[in-house]
């Protein structure tokens, strides 16, 4: 036996007895039915997912989100840790809403890569990830107040109309005989004269809430978004829409409610939340879902006092803004319990409840970049993949043993430990194997063959010139050695490029593309060249099959 | 078995042919560029909203077109009937694709529900298998993986440029780097002309490509170093032909084996992919061709010119 040998074997032995524990998981979740699945223990099973190859999520089907936790309008004071504060509660919402293997990470300064494996409903996730999930007590301001609030926006919105009608009411002044209609305009109200409360209605004289009829919405929120129009609103109250539409006289309506904008009371305070059937009589809740919320101590002793202060006033229960439900407070609320009404869906008081108890989000977070594969594409994605590489790789097996007779079949033997060694690093390295990952193997094969070629090709060179067997083989190595090694690095800093500036998919396929060179200059230099060995030394060859 | 062995093509003597060719098909591809306008960017790049529905039958493109004419986005209509919409694979399946409009995902949600319901029949019984793909990249991420694509392809071809000058000579990396331009420049060419979207998935066929054009150029550069040893007397073109010919028979298997897994892929690896495979496609009969054809004539050409100077 040649020196060094049996280290050669001893190394190759000891890198497919790695390869195959770090498979074995893998290999036994394929081989296993669904139903032998289900009868396991469901830790032994987990333990088993987590050792196998793990699939990227355009093979498996998931969403990636990138959000850009908007900072704006933090302070200097709370922007530092926003990012941290905002990963670890969607990281609690996330575990809450019970997706398996999800990945959530900071990236760069403002930004959080959310990863969600196999899930079937994604707008649902999205809604309980992104939403900020502020929630707040505010006071409703008495009808008089919101009554001249409103009052002075008309006037001020009909006198900037006036202005441009100027010359025209003028005209019809001069030509009007008699004042007909004058009466009339005086006692209902007119859209020229109140184009801001001609479109809402009191339902009741006492309390600052009004409702405009669903069509009218766009208007009034372009009404009151005008700058003349804001200031007149008092820098210690607001104006905010209600969360859902409500029916009066058959009508869909919505309400506006004029609000303290100091909150008395915040979702901070939050103990707990869970989902019920509202009971009794009262059809905003009976029936309905609800969600149940117990306030810490602190919590419950201010909204003990707040109730007891405010007896007969509505009491406005707002989420990001929108108000849920204003309640009429009837007693003082001792116990710190509270609920959210006017909600609409079973699953919306079930998120609601997560978000609630995660807590809210320091800042805003806006979505930048969302990538969703649907589980149909990615079962394809991955069959058609699959299939593919297999078949790209029976013929490029069938064209070497073709091509190279013998010595094809041991190029062969290369390849196949070749793509072993490569899902076992996958494997080990938890790298998840994506369809450019695939690709990557892919090209590996083709640069495995390659090496291979090159070092037959000179073998047979070698031979034609005369030489013998044994050192045609040892020439064809080594001259063979440089250029695969050339050939190979540079190859290989292009991987490590794609993996150090890549991101997703793009990492994935430069992660297999280097380990596909380590592992392919392995096989084709050392493992063939064993091979080789073992069939030459110790007996004369006079003729190679190549 | 074996073939093209024991060739003796001049390859060197039909550089200029090899050279105007490349040349012309560069310029072609330069022209179909400037007629559109720069490459057509995918919504990685350009940023936007893409979604890839499968409808249980066929629906006519004209009849989404019509149903995204009214979308209700938070309380206001907004006309996205100007959408780009395309098959996406098979006849059942559509790619609808919108230009960036505001922050989050609100966009294509709102596409999914006016589709939704418009076209509640078509609709398979399960959902899940309706929403094939939803993308949406906002405008700055776009920007940033723009920059990102083009500062790994300069890196990349810095980092050849650096090694080969140090494993072989400068005047070999110079060689390289105008044969890995000129197989960059074809490929972008060829999509510009098939008018192919550009995607992070065809950034990284195209520096795939690159790995693997110089992996042949190196191959044949290789041999070159070694006979320029042994053959010194025969001079230099003639020692740069025969390393031509003594690895052609390497080179042109290399290609075969590596081109057969990549058609496989082409027509069996599925939609997602295609693109993908397709630049791969061009890039390793280029890459090829450019190992033979381009990077070792420049050599010659080098050496004349420099030759002529010492003169």
């Amino acid at each position: 036996m040649r020196r060094g040998q049996g280290v050669k074997i001893g190394i190759i032995i000891a890198v497919l007895l790695l390869s195959i524990w770090y498979l074995y998981p893998t290999l036994r979740l394929a081989i296993m039915s669904t139903a032998a699945k289900g009868k396991m223990d469901p830790r032994e099973l987990a333990k088993l997912e987590k050792r196998a190859v793990k699939l990227g999520l355009d093979l498996k089907g998931g969403m990636h989100l990138v959000l850009e936790v908007d900072k704006t309008k933090l302070s200097a004071k709370e922007a530092p840790g926003a990012v941290d504060r905002a990963l670890e509660i969607i990281r609690n919402r996330v575990d809450q809403f019970g997706v398996s293997e999800p990945l959530i990470q900071r990236a760069g300064k403002d930004r959080m890569i959310i990863e969600l494996p196999g899930l079937q409903d994604p707008e649902r996730a999205k809604e309980l990830i992104g939403r900020t999930a502020l929630l707040e007590f505010k006071l409703v301001e008495n009808g008089k107040e919101a009554k001249g609030l409103f009052d002075r926006m008309d006037k001020a919105l009909s006198g900037g109309e006036k202005e441009k009608k100027g010359e025209e009411t003028k005209l019809k002044e001069m030509f009007k005989e008699s004042p007909a209609g004058s009466l009339e305009a005086e006692t209902s109200t007119s859209e020229e004269e109140h184009p801001l409360s001609y479109l809402m209605e009191f339902m009741d004289q006492s309390y600052g809430q009004v409702i405009v009829a669903e069509e009218d919405i766009p208007r009034v929120d372009s009404l009151l978004s005008r700058p003349e129009v804001k200031a007149l609103v008092p820098p210690d109250m607001e104006l905010e829409w209600s969360s859902a539409f409500d029916n009066y006289r058959e009508e869909r309506v919505k309400k506006l409610y004029l609000l303290k904008r100091k909150p008395e009371l915040t979702g901070a305070h939050l103990t707990d939340a869970k989902v019920t059937i509202g009971r009794g009589l009262d059809p905003e809740i009976a029936n309905r879902p609800v969600v149940n919320m117990r306030l810490d101590r602190r919590g419950a002793r201010i909204f003990s006092r707040v109730t007891g202060a405010n007896i007969g006033r509505l009491l406005a229960i707002i989420l990001d803004g929108k108000v849920y439900s204003a309640p009429r407070i009837k007693s003082k609320i001792p116990d710190g319990r509270a609920i959210i009404t006017g909600i609409g869906r079973m699953t919306e008081a079930k998120d609601l409840a997560i978000v609630l108890k995660a807590g809210a989000l320091p800042a805003p977070v806006n979505t930048i970049e969302e990538r969703t594969v649907g589980p149909s594409l990615g079962e394809d994605s991955i069959h058609q993949g699959t299939n593919a590489a297999i078949i790209g790789m029976i013929l490029v097996v069938l064209f070497m043993v073709f091509y190279y007779k013998g010595a094809g079949l041991i190029a062969d033997l290369a390849l196949v430990l070749n793509i072993i060694f490569i899902m076992a690093a996958l494997a080990g390295l938890r790298a998840a194997l994506t369809l450019p990952g695939i690709a990557g193997i892919i090209l590996t094969i083709g640069m495995a063959v390659d090496a291979n070629v090159l070092i037959f090709e000179r073998i047979r060179e070698e031979l034609r010139s005369g030489k013998t067997v044994r050192v045609a083989i040892d020439a064809g190595y080594s001259r063979a050695f440089r250029t695969i090694l050339d050939a190979n690095l540079t190859t290989f800093f292009t991987a490590l490029i794609l993996y150090l500036v890549g991101t997703g998919p793009i990492k994935g396929f430069g992660i297999t593309l280097m380990l596909g060179i380590i592992s392919s200059m392995f096989t084709a230099i050392v493992v063939t060249r064993v091979i080789f060995d073992s069939l030459t030394t110790g007996r004369e060859v006079a003729r190679l099959s190549i | 078995m074996e073939f093209l062995t024991g060739t003796n093509v001049n390859f060197i003597g039909k550089r200029k042919i090899a050279i105007t060719g490349s040349l012309i098909v560069i310029l072609i591809g330069i022209a179909s560029l400037i007629i559109h306008g720069g490459p057509r960017y995918g919504i990685d790049f350009s940023g936007g909203t893409l979604l890839a529905l499968h409808f249980s039958k066929p629906v006519p493109a004209d009849q989404i077109r019509n149903a995204l004419k009214d979308v209700q986005l938070e309380g206001e209509s907004y006309d996205f009937s100007r959408a780009e919409i395309k098959r996406f694979g098979a006849s059942t399946d559509v790619a609808v694709r919108v230009e960036e409009m505001g922050t989050g995902t609100k966009v294509g949600d709102a596409i999914k529900a006016s589709l939704k319901a418009k076209f509640a029949n078509y609709i398979p019984p399960k959902e899940s298998d309706w929403v094939l793909k939803q993308e949406k990249v906002g405008p700055k991420i776009g920007r940033e993986l723009k920059g990102k694509a083009v500062k790994a392809i300069f890196l990349a071809l810095l980092i050849m440029l650096i090694y080969i000058s140090i494993r072989f000579e400068f005047k070999f990396a110079v060689g390289a780097l105008v044969a890995l331009f000129h197989d960059v420049f074809i490929t972008i060419g060829i999509f510009s002309l098939l008018n192919k979207e550009f995607s992070l998935a065809i950034i990284a066929a195209l520096l795939t490509i690159v790995g693997y054009s110089l992996n042949d150029t190196i191959v044949v550069y290789d041999r070159i170093r070694e006979n320029l040893r042994l053959m010194h007397r025969a001079g230099y073109g003639q020692a740069i032909n025969s390393s031509i010919n003594q690895t052609l028979s390497r080179t042109i298997i290399t290609s075969l084996t590596t081109l057969l897994v990549i058609f496989t892929l082409y027509f069996l690896g599925g939609k997602v992919i295609r693109d993908f495979t397709f630049a791969m496609m061009i890039g390793v009969f280029v890459g090829t061709y450019s190992s033979i054809f381009i990077a070792s004539p420049i050599l010659v050409e080098w050496e004349a010119r420099s030759a002529h100077r010492r003169r």
